[in-house]
């Protein structure tokens, strides 16, 4: 791997640093597996290209498919509370929908802008993303250790009491998945904007990707519960995450290809999720 | 006061496993009244416990708190007037966040949560306060995450979580049931100690026998869903487990 591809390996790791924090935020703080993140990051992509295309500033662009992001997630959040569609289901149901709203939004299933400005002014993508990716540690962590945010987090641990305590479940629920949609949709704008293109396809398989970062990052920082620490370890896992496959595809002599990403990321995630068992197992022989 | 007129719950209306879990329910508590419930299973004594809670809505009947009608109140509606401890210590507390943390969401009950943050020195003071009076050290261990503690000290914790906030009632359910009797004893001592200081409105349910006559100052016990018996004042100070498990013949 070459100082070129190494660069290239972090800035990827740093802008999915954020779909892990989004997926940290509905499977870990409000216990939700939720698959609308696969729709949603496509969508990110999708309005901030489409709007760019069109002439508008990235900014702008990036804040409107922030939006568009939480749009999705409070569609989960509405079928899943509202009307009792089981999480997982809930959101395979507004992802399935979403790639047929991504497309009329596109209108295409690819868009280019190589030559548009983005929020990347030339060079700088690994130093920009760094930044959104440190503001939004920065937002979060005080958002979570808020009395709304703390809230939040006692829904996941423990419903029952939270409702005693006069915690409304549902729309903390749903202001969670709002907020990671939201979150992720913006990994979709900067991912789009980095590489110049958006594809209708891009969104899939995000879910998995920040769940195996998540796992990477717990497994090396030891499952932590403070706030901080767990999204610094999402950050962390994402980039090693990134560093590991960039590894597993430059080594020629295994004869892996790009589009075999998904399966070593499957394989990946499986394998640290069984390892903590097995070693239970081992130890208690 | 609290008042619960003509109270019907049914289980399963109208098919052929209906269950009348509650008839005709009618009880007064007086303010600063601590009164303890007892009866065998099925008896009722959880539903009642779940009617005033808000987490059963009943098929018939009114609650009023101080005149004003809670019936059809959710859990989280009422959550200001109504405190609970739960009987499971791993149910009463939030067990990944700290004890500063649990206290803090227990802070805001019955009050609206806002963006400003969770915690403060003014706080912790009081927070430190309110855990001396367990005598069980814990005021020293504010940042220490719930699920380090042991289950007594987690359902002492669970029992100052509601006394943060004022109530019109506490419910406490078989609180004690799944410590070991020595702790039980401890935490049962704390709580009466915590109620009369506070001057709270409390209902107990509880299996022993000892336990139901020892603490409070009124006694019902239930049976197949109405209250049977209302013991209180001298007859109560007279009476013996003994006497309260002949009772139960009926």
């Amino acid at each position: 791997m070459n100082i070129l591809q190494f660069l290239g390996t972090i800035e990827i790791g740093l802008i999915y640093a954020l779909v892990a924090i989004g997926v940290y935020i509905t499977f870990r703080i409000i216990d939700f597996p939720d698959l609308t993140v696969d729709g949603s990051f496509t969508s990110g992509a999708a309005v901030a290209t489409v709007m760019i295309a069109s002439g508008y500033n990235p900014w702008i662009a990036t804040i409107i498919a922030i939006i568009t992001g939480s749009f999705a997630g409070m569609v989960t959040g509405y079928l899943n509370v509202k009307w009792d569609i089981l999480g997982l289901l809930a959101g395979i149901l507004t992802m399935t929908a979403l790639y047929s709203i991504n497309l009329r939004i596109m209108q295409r299933p690819n868009i280019a802008i190589m030559n548009e400005p983005t929020i990347f002014l030339s060079e700088n993508i690994i130093s920009i993303s760094f930044i959104i990716v440190i503001i939004t540690t920065i937002l979060l962590t005080q958002f979570f250790s808020s009395e709304y945010g703390l809230a939040v987090r006692g829904i996941g641990i423990n419903p029952k009491v939270s409702k005693s305590y006069g915690i409304k479940v549902g729309k903390m629920k749903i202001i969670a998945l709002m907020l990671s949609n939201a979150i992720v949709a913006l990994a979709g704008a900067l991912f789009a904007q980095s590489q110049g293109f958006a594809d209708i396809s891009m969104g899939n398989g995000t879910i998995i990707i920040g769940l195996a970062s998540v796992i990477i990052g717990e497994t090396i920082f030891l499952n932590p519960k403070k706030i901080l620490p767990a999204l610094i370890s999402c950050i962390t896992g994402s980039i090693l995450y990134r560093i590991a496959i960039a590894f597993a595809l430059n080594a020629h002599g295994i004869g892996l290809e790009v589009y075999d990403l998904n399966l070593i990321t499957a394989i990946i995630v499986a394998i640290t999720m069984i390892l903590p068992k097995l070693k239970k197992n081992w130890s208690a022989k | 006061m609290i008042e619960l007129k003509n109270i019907n719950v049914i289980f399963n209306k109208g098919t052929q496993l209906e269950n009348k879990v509650l008839k005709n329910i009618n009880l007064n508590v007086t303010e600063s009244e601590f009164v303890t419930i007892i009866g065998g299973n099925g008896a009722g004594k959880s539903t009642l416990m779940n009617v005033l809670s808000g987490d059963i809505n009943p098929d018939k009947g009114q609650i009023l708190i101080d005149q004003k009608n809670i019936t059809q109140l959710s859990i989280e509606e009422r959550s200001g007037m109504v405190a609970r401890v739960f009987q499971d210590p791993m149910m009463g507390t939030f067990s990944g966040l700290s004890i500063e943390e649990n206290m803090s969401i227990a802070y805001k009950r019955g009050h609206t949560r806002r963006l400003k943050h969770s915690l403060n020195d003014q706080l912790r003071d009081k927070f430190c306060e309110a855990l001396s009076e367990l005598d069980m050290g814990l005021e020293n261990r504010l940042k220490d995450e719930v699920s380090s503690l042991s289950g007594g000290q987690r359902q002492a914790l669970s029992l100052i979580m509601t006394t943060l906030q004022d109530s019109k009632i506490l419910l406490l359910d078989e609180q004690p049931a799944a410590l070991d009797p020595k702790i039980a004893k401890v935490i049962m001592n704390i709580t009466e100690k915590i109620i009369r200081k506070h001057h709270l409105t409390a209902l107990m349910i509880t299996h022993s026998m000892t336990q139901v006559l020892e603490y409070g100052d009124r006694t019902i016990m239930m049976y197949h869903g109405e209250i049977v018996r209302d013991i209180h004042g001298k007859k109560r100070n007279t009476l013996s487990p003994e006497d309260l498990i002949k009772y139960f013949d009926l």
